[in-house]
């Protein structure tokens, strides 16, 4: 059974067609990439499997569950994580608590164990910490536990967003563009950061991404989309000689 | 024991506040300010929940108070008076110390249902728009309560100083100022705990970025409910206590002059920092007292120095200039208030070796 299985999806905004008939398969511990030109509709594939547009058609199945129209943290509660184009922390909270926050979904207490400080309450934030700082650890993040998100490097703030989406300890990772911003050094150092998680996660990645470094030495298989259009799917192999591809989506470079 | 410190400081000043007043040693003036410096310090406190730590601008706070202070005055009149409304008494006058929680908890309960009124439409709209929503939930609460007239209508509702009096045949303390103190302390440690726990800082990630707390688990809808719910709540208790201590209410007391009276604590203090709106409250409260004096003076003053006309007097009305005009300096000079959004303890780390806060 497939881990995440989209099919016919449509995403019409007004007037505006942004997805159309797209299909897709994605199988557990797999690493995929989902590219095209700018405006393509990449982002807006994104935003709907992780439950933020309702889409107009189109059925998208889940760890063997549909879920079409639940709510984005319903979603993450099954076990999705993503991170964000443009960074998406909670700036006035240190980065602990960014981390913390991301096991909302499986708090295990509600408002009166808070307020009263029951055992119940105090067992289930001793599990939260526990795990965040695990994370942290992981991550090479425990120096910056105490500081603030807007207070670090763009790079440490990638890789907080990053922490935060594993931290809920996904089956699915969706990465929008994490190589955005980084300086070639540091897209070394992310290619082999994302190889290390997916081994060591044993998740499964499905990323979008400009950089075509990123795609070709990491991803297994490409998905490429044009005008809200799949044009092109095959290993990076295919895709870089995929004539439709070259024409489409580059212009007449090569890659 | 050092730890301690602080904290066995503000229960030695609370006992020693109510020592003080069951020794008939304070001015009965001085005591009834120091019980709204309480009521305002819940008041301000609550209204911080969703000004101060969800970043959404309520400015219809005092309609929850209206709600507490009508349902606690009716708790208690129906639960501990003979009255026209309700008839006989439910219980026995000598079980009001025992059951007057009950009262405040049942106000909470109502404005806490109130808070629906803002909370249900929190969910699509923010900001302006909802602020506009809080006015209108304000000016709801006082026109339905102003146009039921078994409960006064816009003559306001009594009979509760009979139940605080019962209160007094049973036991001669300052009762009201003791329910004000245990009221403050479960204000400030309702809202101190759940800030403080991972539950509580959804509404801090609810403000900071709504899109990443719904993507990373966050049931936003939840946690603008429970921010609404527990505020309004809280603000409730505040009305009932006022109404006991007044012991008359009137729903136009608690019309935009009162919300924003709560607004300029809140502002005043430093939104999103408890230490900061509870100094905020108090200062207010003396300010707004210490007009009583200085307008006067400053009345006086003026006519010795000719430079208000013969005939003209300074009334009490100028009170609602000079406070809204310490507002604008204050967002002129000092926008963040006393604290901005850090608590006492942070900026003063030394603090925290002498005080335990769980």
């Amino acid at each position: 059974m497939p881990l995440l299985e989209i099919s016919g999806l449509t995403q019409r905004f007004g007037g505006l067609q942004a997805l159309t008939d797209f299909s897709f398969r994605l199988e557990e511990h797999e690493l995929v990439g989902l590219i095209g030109p700018n405006g393509a509709g990449k982002t807006t594939v994104f935003n709907i499997v992780s439950g933020f547009y309702r889409p107009t058609a189109g059925r998208i199945v889940f760890g063997g569950r549909p879920v079409n129209g639940l709510k984005p943290h319903r979603i993450t509660a099954l076990g999705l994580a993503r991170t964000f184009q443009n960074i998406r922390l909670w700036n006035d909270l240190t980065v602990l608590d960014n981390i913390r926050l991301a096991r909302y979904a499986w708090l295990g207490y509600g408002f009166w164990s808070a307020v009263l400080r029951t055992k119940r309450y105090r067992r289930a934030e001793k599990g939260i910490e526990a795990k965040a700082r695990e994370v942290l650890e992981m991550m090479k993040l425990t120096d910056c536990a105490g500081e603030l998100p807007r207070n670090l490097p763009y790079g440490l703030q990638r890789r907080v967003e990053l922490a935060r989406a594993l931290a809920g300890q996904p089956r699915l990772l969706l990465l929008d563009e994490p190589a955005a911003g980084l300086n070639s050094a540091d897209v070394e150092d992310l290619i082999r950061h994302i190889r290390w998680i997916y081994d060591e996660f044993k998740l499964s990645i499905w990323m979008i991404e400009h950089q075509m470094k990123v795609v070709m030495t990491l991803c297994q298989r490409l998905t490429v989309i044009d005008f809200g259009c799949v044009i092109a799917s095959g290993t990076p192999e295919e895709i870089r000689n995929d004539p439709g591809v070259i024409k489409a989506y580059l212009g007449d470079e090569t890659l | 024991m050092r730890r301690y410190a602080i904290n066995i400081l503000l229960c030695a000043a609370a006992l020693a506040l109510v020592g003080l007043a069951q020794a008939d040693m304070l001015d009965k003036y001085v005591l009834t300010v120091i019980t709204f410096m309480g009521i305002n310090c819940i008041f301000a406190v609550s209204l911080n929940l969703v000004n101060g730590y969800m970043g959404e601008f309520s400015c219809g706070h005092g309609g929850f108070m209206c709600v507490g202070a009508y349902v606690g005055s009716l708790l208690s009149v129906a639960f501990f008076t003979d009255s026209k409304l309700f008839g006989a008494p439910l219980f026995a006058p000598e079980l009001a110390p025992f059951l007057f929680p009950l009262v405040l908890l049942g106000a909470s309960l109502a404005a806490a249902l109130a808070g629906l009124l803002v909370a249900l439409p929190s969910f699509h709209t923010r900001d302006d728009y909802l602020a506009i929503i809080t006015i209108a939930a304000n000016y709801i609460i006082i026109s339905i309560v102003e146009n039921i007239d078994a409960i006064g209508g816009p003559r306001g509702f009594s009979g509760m100083k009979k139940a605080v009096n019962a209160m007094s045949d049973f036991a001669d303390c300052p009762w009201m100022l003791i329910w004000t103190l245990i009221g403050v302390a479960v204000c400030v440690m309702t809202v101190y705990r759940l800030m403080t726990s991972t539950y509580g800082k959804g509404v801090s990630a609810v403000c900071q970025n709504e899109v990443a707390a719904e993507i990373m688990g966050v049931d936003t809808n939840r946690v603008k409910i429970m921010a609404f719910m527990v505020s309004s709540g809280l603000g409730g208790l505040a009305g009932a206590l006022y109404a006991h201590v007044y012991g008359y209410v009137n729903a136009q007391s608690f019309n935009l002059l009162k919300s924003t009276e709560g607004l300029v604590m809140v502002y005043l203090g430093g939104m999103g920092s408890i230490s900061g709106v509870l100094m905020a409250a108090v200062a207010f409260t003396l300010l707004v007292e210490a007009l009583r004096f200085v307008i006067p003076w400053l009345n006086d003053g003026l006519h010795a120095l000719s430079l208000l006309p013969a005939g003209y007097e300074l009334s009490q009305i100028w009170k609602w200039v000079i406070i809204p005009l310490t507002l604008i300096l204050l967002m002129q000079f000092r926008p963040e208030g006393f604290l901005g959004n850090r608590e006492l303890t942070q900026v003063f780390p030394r603090l925290k070796r002498w005080i335990t806060l769980k």
